[in-house]
């Protein structure tokens, strides 16, 4: 391996002993010997600090588990949420795959795309948003679908999406539809290495929406259910028995 | 909009879906009292072996797409073989028009995570990990939360409730990456590899995460289990068909008045589906839809009354997949809809093996070309070789399914080519238009 030293004086950055004890946490999830497995978390937790995966990033996950700069790089750049540029605060992403294109997405990205003077994969002159289109968000019942740091505004026309990208301009942040409030992509990508998220009441933020209950809301009107359904139906031999054999 | 039918009514079956109707089931409490981690301390009083032929007898087959019995996939595990076991939940959900378990682990995280204890029990793993897409981030806080709660109260960790069993349950974010919903492809990702789908054999019940005996379930087909649990295998099998058993969440999207989960008996048509549904979109007639994402082959409406279990969608030329129904009209083409799933495919091919990156590479250009007018008859019999090439031959399902949409499209509307091709139909792409193709 290449000194680390030395790399951290071409890159001018130094990760702090918190991210260090991080790292440690993070690699002791996984088995002995396959600490390895800690790398995607890791990348997670180096874009945490620096907004994308910097030569220093990718140092600082070589070092945590001895792998070289290559090996780490080659994982990195697979992968579609670890950014190789710096990122804004903001991270805007409209479906434009089939279902969400044909309902209005495509209208959608092509309205911000103009409003922000930016492409896929751009950020904006004044820095404060990342733009991007995405594949399919798994949300085809609230389409089009737009996410800003992942968390989603549903059954966006371009004249609401524009709405939020002006308000995100402005230094708001607007209210997802479902989800927990906004936080800033840096702060995401500490919850994406397996942290939980520390703001009071965001696990317990956002609501159902009224897709994801449309069979049952009919179930419930009409009286319907699965019938027959009796917790104590016997499953099989007790477990001393069978052992005891 | 005119009332379902009584007889389509009685085709709901919420039994997944139940608890999302109470609006905190993600918090252990409230999930204790509706039901909540009952079936694992009755699957814990239960021989392992046990379990596994309970869900062996429920015929439960995997909700990820392949429809897998997973009974007979737990047995797969050898036994008293000195390795450590695995449980890999894969919770990577990205099939396009697939929408089922982000609000399955966001509304009833528990859920996944009472099934995964006892599918872990049954296969004698002391390891889970919950593969989750990264995409997902409020599924995975709430998920991460319900962890740190089953630790909390002794559903995790050592000794659970006092039977012995030991369990360390991981929450693992992916990082964007639709190749790692294909279960090797996946394991490697978990390893810490660029997510690159496995040769198998061997396959992942003998040598999966680090080389060892592994399942690898669906986050519906593990959160089934609790159910089977509680209710057995008799009563799940009152729901579906006989090869198709069970509960099935259909996930309904685009030109219905009400897109959204409609959890149903196996073996719902498409015609009770959209009846549920509202209906067609005023001014809408349905055109071609996909049984179960777009890897599934498209679908017309000569078939809407095809059960869609996993027989009978085979037997119509597709595929069951994951029961994400995207539904089109009249209004949209089907050949731009290919497109757009040509563009995914291309994007999302990890590039090992040469069918699938370069075919789709090749396609998505022909495609360009037919939309914007500039196409060529033999465009056609090239979609058509490129596809020839590639099913079969590509390492994974992600190759074969990227030509479910041509092959199919191409079957049934060919016509729409030719319109594109003898300008007929006005060009739908410009250079300018073309947003989105990196």
């Amino acid at each position: 391996m290449t000194s680390g030293q030395d790399e951290r004086a071409e890159t001018g950055t130094v990760f702090s002993a918190e991210i260090h004890a991080r790292a440690k946490e993070i690699v002791a999830r996984y088995p002995v010997g396959k600490e390895r497995s800690a790398l995607l978390p890791l990348l997670h937790l180096v874009q945490s600090e620096e907004g994308y995966i910097s030569p220093a990033g990718v140092q600082f996950c070589a070092e945590q588990l001895g792998l070289t700069k290559a090996q780490v790089s080659a994982v990195a750049t697979f992968y579609t949420m670890y950014k190789r540029r710096p990122t804004a605060d903001w991270l805007v992403s409209v479906c434009t795959n089939t279902m969400c294109n044909v309902l209005g997405g495509q209208a959608v990205y092509d309205a911000l795309s103009e409003r922000l003077g930016v492409g896929h994969d751009e950020t904006t002159a004044d820095g404060a948003i990342t733009f991007e289109h995405a594949e399919c968000l798994a949300a085809c019942d609230y389409g089009p679908v737009m996410t800003v740091n992942y968390e989603f505004f549903d059954r966006v026309d371009p004249d609401t999406a524009l709405g939020v990208v002006e308000q995100l301009l402005g230094g708001e942040r607007p209210m997802p539809t479902r989800g927990a409030r906004l936080c800033t992509l840096k702060e995401m990508s500490l919850q994406l290495a397996g942290y939980a998220d520390e703001r009071e009441g965001a696990v317990g933020e956002g609501t159902v929406g009224e897709p994801t209950l449309r069979g049952l809301r009919l179930a419930q009107e009409y009286g319907v259910s699965a019938p027959g359904f009796d917790p104590y139906t016997p499953i099989g031999r007790p477990r001393e028995q069978k052992e005891a054999k | 909009m005119t009332a379902p039918s009584r007889e389509t009514l009685a085709k709901l079956t919420p039994v997944l879906t139940k608890r999302w109707l109470s609006p905190d089931a993600w918090r252990l409490d409230v999930y204790e009292r509706l039901d909540g981690y009952a079936a694992l301390r009755k699957a814990l009083d239960t021989h392992p072996d046990d379990l596994i032929q309970l869900v062996k007898d429920s015929g439960l087959r995997g909700r990820g797409g392949a429809g897998f019995p997973t009974g007979m996939k737990w047995a797969f595990i050898p036994q008293n073989d000195a390795k450590p076991h695995y449980l890999v939940v894969n919770a990577d959900e990205g099939e396009p028009g697939t929408c089922k378990d982000l609000p399955l682990m966001t509304h009833d995280p528990h859920a996944l995570i009472e099934g995964a204890i006892i599918a872990s029990y049954a296969i004698r793993a002391n390891r889970a990990y919950i593969y989750i897409r990264g995409e997902a981030v409020h599924a995975a806080r709430r998920l991460r939360n319900a962890v740190a709660e089953a630790y909390a109260a002794g559903y995790l960790g050592r000794n659970i409730l006092g039977s012995g069993l030991d369990l360390d349950l991981v929450v693992h974010s992916g990082a964007g990456a639709y190749i790692c919903g294909e279960e090797t492809a996946l394991l490697d990702s978990l390893e810490g590899l660029r997510g690159q789908p496995r040769l198998r054999p061997p396959f992942p019940a003998t040598h999966g995460l680090y080389a060892s005996p592994t399942v690898v379930n669906n986050v519906g087909t593990i959160a089934s289990v609790p159910h089977i649990v509680l209710g057995g295998s008799a009563w799940w099998r009152t729901m579906g068909t006989e090869k198709s058993s069970g509960p099935m969440i259909y996930s309904l999207s685009g030109r219905i008045v009400n897109p959204g989960q409609y959890e149903c008996s196996m073996g719902t048509t498409l015609r009770e589906l959209i009846e549920l549904a509202g209906g067609m979109l005023p001014g809408h007639n349905l055109r071609f839809w996909t049984p179960g994402g777009s890897s599934t082959p498209l679908l017309t409406a000569e078939h809407l009354d095809v059960p869609l279990d996993f027989e009978s969608v085979a037997a119509a030329g597709s595929m069951l997949g994951t029961t994400a129904t995207q539904i089109f009209s009249d209004q949209d083409c089907p050949v731009y809809a290919t497109y757009r799933w040509l563009d995914f495919y291309h994007h999302e091919s990890c590039g090992k093996c040469t069918p699938c990156r370069e075919g789709n590479f090749w396609m998505v250009r022909v495609y360009r070309r037919i939309l914007s007018g500039q196409g060529t008859l033999e465009d056609l019999d090239t979609l058509l070789d490129t596809c020839d090439n590639i099913l079969g031959r590509a390492f994974c399902a992600l190759g074969d399914g990227a030509t479910s949409p041509v092959t199919s499209s191409l079957q049934y509307f060919k016509q729409d080519y030719l319109d594109y091709i003898e300008g007929r139909t006005a060009p739908m792409l410009s250079d300018k238009a073309l947003v989105g193709a990196h």
